[in-house]
Formats: structure tokens, C-alpha cells, sequence
């Protein structure tokens, strides 16, 4: 039993903390996030060439880690900062290449190297983090496949280079047979994209298939090996997203603490009041259960149940518990933390929104009972 | 990161497994699960077993008697005695004046109560609660006036658990009310013969007897009974409340009360359905078993820094917390779970000997009862209230 990272995962997280506290303060990032591109090229460069992107594959796909703790502690450190590059969908996206032909294997290069940004297209409108539900549909055309429909909420679609479409070749919405996975070029004929930015800083957009032709190499994975490739990439979300959340809930923790201790009313700092003491140690006790799920989480169980179930427990945890954080942190301020001038708004809408990306807490709670009787059965 | 443990561990969790295989009675664990409480003796019988493995006292030092664990093999021997129904240690004499007497104890003291703490042959309790200190224990207002080589003791200790039991008392008295309130406090060992005493039961909200009242007139103490120096006895006592603190999370209580509800859960039917297939239901019970997931690394992360010589300071009032918090929770799923045949009360299912006739399914018995009874965990061993203060000026710098 050993709680403490290896070295090398030391230093990476050295090295990204201290790049992220130099070159991504908060005013730097809000500028950042809310502009037309959502994010910065030259960070995004020189984060890839620190190894970032890296750090999230292993040295058979092309990276030099891959490993559940490599991913939980980028993430926290992305959290920490509320970077709003786009890594989540290099990891995504990344996972799909990797279970691909050539052609998308030759593609990870430029993934890790972060020239080639990669986007996860696959929840819809009415989806509801339901990824099986597909209506976008997929039809063989002589060699070629003919892709229609539309993608929602789809982060840094604009930007990027290459997007992974999921679309119905057959079966009804929310089967488990008939899906594929495409590598769909973002410049191919009849997709576009209907860009905005998000309440939580960063880019999104719609993503609009208008008889999307690709070749028959395109597709990365159909059928079982999709919703399989699927819920591999999910669980990745899972796991990356839940750990972006620990780092947002350690900034705001710190922030609302120094806040107790130094903002005065009634002749005392207001850290001195019991009401206030006790909720904050209710939400650090949350934030030590969230730190506890995400560790379970990143071991990431060979049992594909149990891997299932912790991140889901995961999911579930730090979406519960960063509503409330968030909340109980804007509410301990009071209006200065309703401000757009102070860091901790911005915090709490991005733990908030985390809580939309993949699942609530509603989803991974159904999701875990459902895995708890595939374990029972 | 490495979650997992040593083959070491490992092979020692299995040798505490084959020890309760081949100790543990099956009829006493039968009952244990029921939720019966254990009598005094099968609390004793199951001290002798284990005093007879040298593993009673399993967190004092080798040479007064102790196996020479480390946090982590008492946390797995916790973890194994609670899921196979073991009764749990009586904490008062090994778990608590134990300790206390190794650090501040005289030779005498040691070489006089500490076997017999061992072996069973005194029963100790606690005399700190009094009516008027709870929470707020340096407000002790029992007092001990010097008398010769005696001391006089006068007032009354409450919620002193198993106290019916009990042959010798720890207490904590007030030798002085000069200075601050912690200052004037000494600690006595007391023997619950001594005329002057007076045990009352108190009741408690499920009708069972665990904890009484105790009163003190012109109680004659000798002076050699008292544990290191007078007017120091708060410093013994906040030692004895600090110490070993590192099981507080009840993680092996709360895995055996969840495996037990989600049997008796899947055996009850809703409309036909297992409960446990009622969606609303089933949330519930995912919500605590992932709290309890959760809280398992909490302590495991907690262990592992006492293991490599941190001491647990704060985190232990958050993982009181929180692990009241879920067995509470447990037990109030059982309850809920048992619907309308939860209500019918058997005051004397406890009692050796004693198999119904019962209404229902058998884990309805005692279900109410111990959800009521269990209210005590946020109460008892510092209010949860407390913990937060505590955490609160540790921890948080408020």
C-alpha cells in the first residue's frame, strides 16, 4: 500500500504546475477561454512539447504513460489552472485511433505532438449522455459510407483537424449492435460546424453531417467492437473528467479557506463563526471522498465490471459533491463570489459544468446499480 | 499508487481469518449478525480467545503483552473480526486506560492491573461523562479532596457504558478549582465495590441497558490509585482520547451491516420485486455503498501515513464523521427496508436462550432497534459537532 506518486509522475506534475501557474494565469485564461478560439495555440504547442499529450498514452500508442494515475494527475493539474485546451478531446480521440486501422494509427503522432487537434463527436441532442443513442446515421454507398445527422455540444469542434463521428449503420437508437466510429477529416464535404463558446469558458459546437462521404478506411470500429471502443472511451472521459473536477475543488477549498480567515464582519473574520466552520469542513470532507473515489477510479480494475463501477462511482461523486462545493464556495463569499472579476466564479462554473460532460450524478448512480447486478448476476 | 496489499498483509489477514474459523462459535457469530447485543460472557469468552493468541491488546507495545502490529494489521484484523461477526473488543481496559497506564502509570500500576486487564479478571469502565460535561468534559465537577492517604470522592459519572459489569472504574476527578478548568483535574482508579457507589441503568431509546448512571458518596479511593500526578489528569485524559484513533472509520462494521442489508434487502419483495430492484430503493442503497467505497481509501490513505510514522490528527475526527454517518445510514436502510414488520418489539430477543417465536423475516428483528440505538455514533466519542470543531481549528486555521 502506497499513496505517493512514482517520480516520474512527480515531475510531470511539477513541470505542468509550474507551467500552468506562470504562462496560465487566471487573467490569461479568462481572456483565453472566452475568445473566438477557446483556447491557446502556443500553450497548446508548448504544453504538447512538455510532454502533456504524452503523458496521456502509453509507449505502444505512441506516448510514454497511459496509465490511469498519468491521466487523473494531468487532469487535476488542468483543473487546478481551468485550462480550457483542448485534452480531453486528444484523449478521446486519441483511444479511438488507437483502435483503428493504419491509417488512423499514422494519426497519433500528430495527436501527441499536439499539431493535430481531435475532437469526440458523439453525444446528440437527444442523447443525454446516452452514447448507444445514435440517430446520426451511417449507410454503405459502394465503397464509400454516407453519413447524416447532427452532433451536439461537441468541445473545440472548430478547431479541430479530425473529428470521431459516431453514427447508427444499423438497429434501432440505443441498440448496442449496428454503431460505427468514424475518423471523419474536419474538411471533408458536407460538415460543418455552428460554433460557441461554453458558460464555462473553452469552445464547443454543433456539428452538422450533410452527406458526409468517407472511404470504407474511415471506419474505426462497428457493432460490438464500437460500443466496446465506446465504453472504453467513456470511461477515459470518466476518469479524466472526474479528476479535473478534484483539482477545481482544491482551488476553490483553498481560495474559500483564505477567504474565512481574512474577510471581516462583526469586529472578526467570519471563519470564526461555527455555521461557517462546519460547512466548510463538511465540503473538505466531501473533497477527501472525491480525492478517494478518483484514486479507486485511476487504478482502472482489470475487471471491466469493477472498472465500471468505480468510475462510475466517480463520476458520480465529484458531480455530487462539486454542485455542492461549488454552491456552499459562492454562498461562504457571498456577492463577491457572484463576480466575474473573482477567480472562484469561474471555478464553480466549470466543476458545475464538469457535472454535464458524460454523465450526472443521476446517470452514473443508475449506471452503477445496473453493474452492481451484472456483478450479482 | 499501489492500493493493494503485501503478500505479507496478505498472509496475515489470512491467518486472523483461520483464527475466527477455528475460535469464533458459530452460534455467537449467528447472533451477532441477528444484531443481538452479546452478553458479558461472550464478550469474555471471545477476550479469552484472543488473549490466549496474544491479540487482545493488539496496540500496546510487545512487551507489555502486545502482538507488535503496525496500523495496517490492526486495520485488517478489524476489518476481518467485523465481517465474521466477532464481538467487538470492550474498549475500556485494553483500548483505553491500557495505554494510559503504559505511558504514565507507575511500575506498581503496571505490573498490578495491566495482566489483569488482560486475563479478564477486572472489568473496567469509564467514569468522564458527568450530567453537566458531555462534549465540554474539562467542566468535571466530581471532586476528590485529599485525605490522608486516601482520597474522598463525591458526584456522579454518567453514560457510563457496561458499568453493570464492571469491577473497576477510571475517572476523572477535580482535585482543584484554582487556575483553569483543565489544571484541577486528576485521574483515579476506582473500585466499583467501595461503599459509596451507587449504579443506576439508564435506559436508552430501543429499551436496551448498555449505559448507567454512577453516583459517588464520601467514596474512600487510596491515594496509590491515582494514575500520575495530581492536577494532571487532563493531559492523560486527552491521551487516552487521541490514542489509536486509526479504526475510528468502523470500516469493517459497515461492511458487514452493508453485506447484511443487501441480503435481507433482496429477501424482502416490493409489489412482487425483489427491494432491491425498486429503483428508489436501490439509489439509496448505491449512495452509501459508494460513500463507503470512498471512505475505504479515505482510511486506507490515512493508514498509510501513520504507517510511515505520521501520527492521525485531524483526518481522524473526519473519518468519525463520516463513517458514523454511514453505518447510521445502513442502519436506517435496514429499517426501511423491513417496511410495516420493522414495528413489532422484542425487548428480550438479546437474552441468551431466547428464539422467538418473531413476526417476519429475522433481520426485521432488531432493525428498528438498532437504527434508533445507532443514533448514538454522531453522539458518543466526541459529537460529530465537535469533530467539525476540531477539524475546523486543525486543519482549516479557523
Amino acid at each position: 500500500m502506497n499513496f505517493e506518486h512514482t517520480e516520474d509522475r512527480r515531475m510531470l506534475e511539477d513541470t505542468l504546475r509550474r507551467y500552468l501557474t506562470e504562462q496560465y494565469d487566471i487573467t490569461t485564461r479568462n481572456s483565453v477561454a472566452y475568445d473566438a478560439q477557446g483556447y491557446s495555440p502556443d500553450r497548446w504547442t508548448e504544453m504538447a512539447e512538455l510532454g502533456i499529450i504524452g503523458a496521456l498514452f502509453s509507449e505502444a500508442e505512441g506516448g510514454f504513460g497511459g496509465a490511469g494515475f498519468d491521466i487523473a494527475l494531468v487532469f487535476e493539474e488542468l483543473g487546478r489552472a481551468l485550462c480550457p485546451d483542448p485534452f480531453l478531446g486528444a484523449l478521446l480521440g486519441g483511444k479511438a485511433l488507437v483502435a483503428g486501422n493504419d491509417d488512423h494509427h499514422a494519426k497519433l503522432d500528430a495527436v501527441i505532438d499536439g499539431s493535430l487537434i481531435v475532437a469526440l463527436a458523439a453525444e446528440e441532442e437527444s442523447s443525454y449522455y446516452d452514447l448507444l443513442y445514435v440517430e446520426t446515421s451511417a449507410k454503405p454507398d459502394g465503397q464509400n459510407w454516407v453519413l447524416n445527422g447532427a452532433k451536439s455540444v461537441v468541445p473545440h469542434a472548430e478547431t479541430a483537424g479530425l473529428l470521431i463521428v459516431t453514427a447508427r449503420i444499423s438497429g434501432d437508437v440505443g441498440d448496442t449492435d449496428g454503431l460505427g466510429i468514424f475518423a471523419v477529416p474536419a474538411d471533408t464535404n458536407g460538415l460543418q460546424v455552428l460554433g460557441y463558446n461554453t458558460i464555462d469558458g473553452g469552445r464547443a459546437g454543433e456539428v452538422l453531417l450533410n452527406s458526409v462521404t468517407l472511404p470504407a478506411s474511415a471506419l474505426i470500429a462497428r457493432d460490438g467492437d464500437a460500443a466496446a471502443l465506446l465504453v472504453d472511451i467513456a470511461g477515459y472521459a470518466h476518469l479524466a473528467l472526474s479528476a479535473e473536477a478534484l483539482g477545481v475543488m482544491e482551488v476553490m477549498k483553498t481560495s474559500t479557506m483564505e477567504y474565512l480567515q481574512t474577510r471581516k464582519q462583526f469586529g472578526v473574520t467570519i471563519g470564526k463563526f461555527q455555521v461557517l466552520q462546519h460547512r466548510m469542513v463538511d465540503l473538505v470532507l466531501e473533497i477527501e471522498q472525491a480525492r478517494s473515489s478518483v484514486i479507486n477510479a485511476a487504478t482502472l480494475p482489470a475487471d471491466m465490471i469493477q472498472r465500471r463501477k468505480f468510475l462510475a462511482a466517480a463520476k458520480m461523486t465529484v458531480s455530487e459533491a462539486g454542485t455542492k462545493v461549488a454552491e456552499e464556495s459562492i454562498q461562504m463569499h457571498g456577492g463577491i463570489g457572484m463576480t466575474w472579476e473573482m477567480p472562484l466564479s469561474h471555478y464553480a462554473k466549470r466543476l458545475t459544468m464538469i457535472g454535464h460532460q458524460f454523465g450526472d450524478e443521476d446517470f452514473h448512480l443508475a449506471q452503477y446499480i445496473a453493474l452492481s447486478k451484472e456483478t450479482a448476476a | 499508487m499501489d492500493l493493494s496489499f503485501s503478500t505479507k498483509e496478505e498472509a496475515f489477514r489470512a491467518e486472523v481469518q483461520a483464527f475466527i474459523r477455528g475460535n469464533l462459535r458459530p452460534e455467537l457469530a449467528a447472533k451477532m449478525k441477528r444484531g443481538d447485543s452479546p452478553t458479558k460472557a461472550e464478550l469474555e469468552e471471545w477476550h479469552a480467545l484472543l488473549n490466549a493468541q496474544g491479540w487482545l491488546a493488539n496496540h500496546w507495545p510487545v512487551e507489555h503483552g502486545g502482538p507488535g502490529w503496525g496500523p495496517v494489521e490492526r486495520y485488517l484484523f478489524e476489518l476481518e473480526c467485523a465481517q465474521a461477526h466477532a464481538p467487538h473488543i470492550v474498549p475500556f481496559g485494553v483500548g483505553m486506560l491500557g495505554p494510559v497506564l503504559i505511558k504514565y502509570g507507575n511500575e506498581a500500576q503496571k505490573s498490578h492491573w495491566l495482566p489483569r486487564i488482560l486475563d479478564g479478571s477486572d472489568w473496567w469502565c469509564q467514569g468522564y461523562s458527568e450530567p453537566g460535561a458531555g462534549s465540554d468534559l474539562a467542566s468535571v465537577k466530581t471532586t476528590a479532596v485529599r485525605d490522608g492517604d486516601s482520597y474522598v470522592v463525591n458526584g456522579q459519572k454518567t453514560w457510563t457504558t457496561l458499568g453493570q459489569y464492571a469491577d473497576m472504574i477510571f475517572c476523572l476527578v477535580r482535585t482543584s478549582s484554582e487556575g483553569k478548568r483543565q489544571q484541577g483535574i486528576s485521574f483515579l482508579l476506582i473500585n466499583m465495590k467501595t461503599p459509596g457507589i451507587d449504579i443506576r441503568p439508564i435506559i436508552t431509546i430501543e429499551g436496551g441497558h448498555e449505559v448507567n448512571e454512577i453516583f459517588f458518596t464520601d467514596v474512600r479511593v487510596p491515594a496509590e490509585n491515582r494514575v500520575g500526578e495530581e492536577n494532571k489528569g487532563w493531559t492523560y485524559a486527552k491521551y487516552l482520547l487521541t490514542y489509536e484513533r486509526t479504526n475510528i472509520a468502523g470500516v469493517g462494521a459497515s461492511l458487514s451491516a452493508l453485506a447484511h442489508l443487501k441480503e435481507a434487502a433482496a429477501k424482502r419483495n416490493k409489489a412482487g420485486r425483489p427491494l432491491l430492484d425498486d429503483p428508489y430503493f436501490a439509489a439509496r442503497v448505491a449512495r452509501v455503498e459508494i460513500s463507503l467505497e470512498n471512505m475505504i481509501t479515505t482510511n486506507l490513505r490515512v493508514l498509510a501515513s501513520v504507517a510511515g510514522g505520521g501520527v492521525p490528527g485531524a483526518e481522524s475526527s473526519l473519518l468519525k464523521i463520516q463513517g458514523t454517518v454511514i453505518y447510521q445510514e445502513i442502519t436506517s436502510l435496514l429499517r426501511r427496508a423491513m417496511g410495516n414488520i420493522a414495528a413489532p418489539y422484542y425487548p428480550d430477543a438479546s437474552e441468551t436462550g431466547f428464539n422467538g417465536p418473531f413476526a417476519g423475516p429475522e433481520a426485521a428483528v432488531h432493525a428498528a432497534g438498532d437504527y434508533f440505538n445507532h443514533r448514538k455514533l454522531s453522539i458518543f466519542g466526541g459529537s460529530n459537532e465537535i469533530q467539525r470543531n476540531i477539524v475546523s481549528k486543525a486543519m482549516l486555521g479557523l
